[in-house]
């Protein structure tokens, strides 16, 4: 896959930016000076793989896509290759409806990631890294820390996350999502954000004076 | 200007040069991969580690880190060769082991430098990285898993070539050096990164396992397909020409080559005339040179020298030129011509013919107009300078012609010729730019000048370069663009209608009786007279032999020693590297021996006479190599009329790279290429 757009799959034999996505970079290049209005690049990448995401319910970046955004840049198509394949967060590939990122890095390891892959595995039926199950609901990718180990273990779902994950969660989570309902983002164990479980550990007598 | 100490030589070298630049100037070699002078600095190869005092004690890339005054570095300590010794290690870790099957063998920095710096056995176990080969086309063969990432040929097809194909997808581990997309290169100057690959990732296809470099005789010459000069360096293995490499001349071609001159080479041994050939009797048949010989002058003697008239041919070099100038003369025949494509140039001042500004001097300029000219494909090594000077200083270049990728931003103003009068007048804006350009540099093309208009258009170029300031005691920006490698030779040479002679045009439809083409396939044969009796003098079967009643086999430009003038007007000289094939030989000595049969003795009978007489004819020739720069103090202008326009567009001179004469017509590598070529314009027009 790396050196090449072409292997066992289909590229689309165009693209055109649909009214959102034209919004979308019109939004991205004011954001520069004139004339260097490629810094507008990744974030334009994203704008592709969102159309497509709501195209054809695969979240990737075809080649006449980077095509496109290139002509809109004024860059060499080469060069929008370069960028989109240096970064792992963009699709070269299609993928499943869902994408199911899962953190295997320290902390979340530590935490239990090794029973939340093996869950993600057993539900979808998807054996190795990068693959898509068989009903194309879900590919399952490796990523390295996602930045929120104190919620660990996570999974990354498209956009979002699901913190404090276990086996349960994460075989009811699969269910609901091939459903189609969409759970709320955030800690699966109750807690707000990242604040203790079952209330406040610390700074319990702490008071402040009144105001004056 | 800071001064550094390198090793304990002192070097003093100009603000903003990196250490191992001034390193060069103390003449101590740094081992590098990436850094190339004529490139960007990358910086990613590392190779070219040095220890600089009061820095924090680490190894430093000597290509990306600048001089400051007082610095003082060494070039071999233990921390740089323990440095060196752990890139060359990280570098052969995936680098695979295959020199012995590998065409960059004997000529590999990768190899050389292992030598000093590679370790003697690898701690490396396991596998190493397989990465696919990348398709590039008929002439870059890749073999990606030697490929040590160095990016120069990246960083040459986009800043140098101008056609940004090629680029680093994903990274790290999984890092790739390709187009990403299946195609083909669609550079002209795509086989120099064959040269700028310091491993054996990029090889030339045609050259496959041909040859090894220490088994080949390498002799100096001067490439004769395109008008640029280009200076080459054939290699050859016995009596066949296996490559051709550019050679460093920085005021022509810097290190750069066409892939037309680098790779048509395969056709020196197809359809190749190695003897004399004679029609008769409805077919040509194999004659010796005495019959050859005798029935020309059977035909020659007792017939008027204005029925008599020769051609000149694109590759043709001075010294044949001259002796058939010559032999013409004393047939009593005014009727010569070396400008097969009718272009009407003016012969009377050189100034009105040739690239005066210098090839070199583009660099120089501060607004281009191009007229009725393709550069990209009549000379893309010229080419490459003009986007030189684009890229360092955003140079306005305006285009009169065809609308085309010239690989840098152009103003298109038109494709009418009225325009240059427009542009005269100031009735366009880019007029302006012109005038307020200190450096004005006006180039026309052959497609202007090979019309019936033609001297109308040289008349209205040279009257905007006076009015637009191109013409100045100091600087001038006057230039002629040529596509043969023949024509400003042959015009410096007088190969021109003398008084009263016929011109290319008049000589065709029976104009002559005897007609003898040297090497001229570029001209109408179907328009030369059914009772013209043709003499083709040349060196392959091409368009011109096929008609002829005589075939004289003569020597390509890499069998033969010879004399070329490029567009510059600058004065070459191209050396033998193998002998014609059979009874093929050096053209000038056909004509001289001819000479002698008809009891009109040419007056020479080595080149070295012969060259003695082409600096009698003019004293140009006697100046090899080397071109004064000069201005323009006369501005009277060629004897057109500027007004007498027609409206028909510009044609370019050369719509076909791939081919355009006799040798790259026919050369299979050249076929694929023009193959490959045409395909991508069709899928882009699809598009």
């Amino acid at each position: 896959m790396a050196g090449s757009s072409s292997a066992g799959f289909e590229q689309p034999a165009s693209f055109t930016f649909d009214a959102e996505s034209e919004a979308e970079v019109a939004k991205l290049i004011a954001r520069y000076p004139a004339g260097k209005q490629a810094s507008a690049v990744i974030p334009s990448l994203y704008v592709i793989q969102k159309q497509m995401k709501r195209q054809t319910d695969s979240a990737w970046v075809p080649v006449k896509g980077m095509d496109a955004l290139a002509e809109r840049l004024g860059m060499a198509p080469i060069r929008v290759y370069e960028v989109a394949t240096f970064y792992f967060m963009f699709n070269m590939a299609p993928i499943g409806k869902y994408h199911l990122q899962l953190c295997t890095t320290t902390p979340c390891w530590l935490r239990g990631s090794d029973d939340i892959v093996a869950a993600c595995r057993e539900a979808t039926g998807i054996k190795g890294w990068k693959e898509t199950s068989a009903d194309g609901m879900f590919t399952m990718t490796e990523v390295e820390c996602v930045g929120a180990c104190v919620n660990a273990p996570i999974l990354q779902v498209d956009d979002d996350f699901y913190e404090d994950m276990d086996r349960e969660k994460t075989l009811a989570l699969i269910a609901a999502l091939r459903e189609g309902n969409i759970p709320p983002k955030g800690s699966m164990s109750g807690r707000q954000n990242s604040a203790p479980e079952g209330g406040p550990t610390t700074m319990l007598t702490l008071h402040f004076a009144p105001e004056a | 200007m800071p001064k550094l100490t390198i090793d304990g030589i002192e070097v003093e070298v100009p603000a903003g040069s990196t250490i191992l630049q001034a390193a060069e100037a103390a003449g101590i070699e740094i081992p590098r991969f990436c850094y190339h002078e004529r490139l960007s600095i990358a910086g990613n190869c590392r190779m070219c580690l040095v220890e600089v005092e009061k820095t924090p004690p680490k190894p430093i890339a000597s290509c990306a880190y600048p001089v400051g005054e007082g610095m003082v570095v060494h070039t071999d300590t233990p921390m740089v060769r323990n440095g060196r010794r752990g890139v060359m290690e990280f570098l052969l870790i995936n680098h695979p082991l295959d020199c012995p099957i590998c065409d960059q063998g004997g000529e590999c920095d990768l190899q050389d430098q292992a030598i000093g710096f590679g370790s003697d056995h690898s701690r490396y176990a396991e596998n190493k990285r397989a990465v696919k080969d990348k398709e590039l086309g008929p002439l870059v063969k890749t073999t990606m898993t030697r490929c040590i990432h160095c990016t120069r040929c990246i960083r040459f097809i986009t800043e140098v070539a101008g056609v940004p194909e090629l680029g680093a997808t994903s990274r790290g581990e999984h890092m790739e050096v390709g187009t990403y997309v299946e195609k083909a290169l669609s550079s002209e100057l795509s086989g120099n990164i064959i040269d700028l690959c310091p491993v054996g990732a990029l090889t030339s296809k045609p050259y496959a396992f041909v040859a090894r470099p220490w088994e080949l005789a390498k002799v100096d010459s001067i490439d004769a397909l395109d008008a640029v000069g280009t200076n080459i360096r054939i290699d050859a293995r016995g009596p066949e020409v296996l490559r051709i490499l550019p050679r460093l001349n920085e005021d022509v071609n810097e290190e750069w080559l066409g892939d037309k001159s680098r790779f048509a080479l395969d056709a020196l041994k197809r359809r190749r005339l190695d003897r004399p050939w004679l029609w008769r009797d409805g077919k040509h048949v194999a004659v010796s040179w005495a019959e050859a010989f005798s029935a020309i002058a059977d035909k020659v003697n007792g017939l008027a020298g204005d029925r008599i008239g020769a051609i000149a041919g694109n590759l043709s070099d001075a010294e044949s030129m001259l002796a058939l100038k010559d032999l013409m003369v004393s047939l009593g025949s005014a009727n010569l011509d070396c400008r097969q494509d009718g272009a009407k140039l003016d012969t009377s001042r050189r100034d009105f013919y040739s690239f005066n500004t210098s090839i070199a001097g583009i660099e120089e300029a501060d607004a281009v107009l191009i007229i009725g000219s393709n550069p990209r494909k009549e000379a893309p090594v010229l080419n490459a300078r003009i986007r030189k000077a684009f890229v360092a200083k955003g140079t306005p270049i305006g285009v009169i012609g065809a609308e085309t990728d010239l690989t840098y931003k152009v103003t298109h103003i038109g494709n009418d010729p009225a325009l240059i009068n427009a542009l005269h007048d100031g009735a366009h804006p880019f007029a302006q730019v012109l005038r307020d350009a200190k450096k004005p540099l006006i180039i026309v093309g052959q497609g202007a000048l090979a019309r019936a208009d033609g001297a109308a258009v040289l008349a209205a170029a040279w009257r905007l370069a006076a009015s637009v300031g191109a013409l100045l005691p100091d600087w001038h920006g006057f230039n002629m663009l040529h596509t043969a490698a023949a024509r400003v030779g042959g015009l410096d040479l007088g190969f021109v209608p003398g008084a009263h002679g016929k011109s290319v045009a008049q000589m065709l439809d029976g104009g002559v009786d005897v007609l003898w083409l040297l090497g001229a396939d570029e001209i109408d044969t179907a328009r030369i007279g059914s009772k013209t009796f043709v003499v083709y003098q040349g060196h392959h079967g091409d368009a011109g032999a096929h008609g002829a009643n005589v075939i004289l086999p003569g020597a390509a430009y890499t069998e033969k020693s010879g004399t070329y003038v490029n567009t510059e007007g600058r004065v070459q000289r191209g050396f033998m590297a193998v002998n014609p094939p059979g009874d093929a030989r050096e053209d000038w000595t056909i004509i001289r021996a001819f000479s002698q049969l008809i009891g009109k003795t040419l007056p020479y009978d080595t080149i070295d006479a012969l060259r003695a007489r082409l600096e009698q004819v003019n004293l140009v020739f006697g100046r090899i190599g080397y071109l004064p720069r000069f201005g323009c103090s006369d501005l009277s202008g060629p004897s057109g009329d500027p007004a007498a326009l027609s409206d028909a567009p510009f044609v370019p001179a050369v719509a076909n790279y791939y081919q355009t004469d006799s040798i790259s017509r026919n050369s299979p590598t050249m076929a694929a290429c023009a193959q490959t070529a045409s395909e991508a314009t069709l899928l882009a027009a699809a598009e």
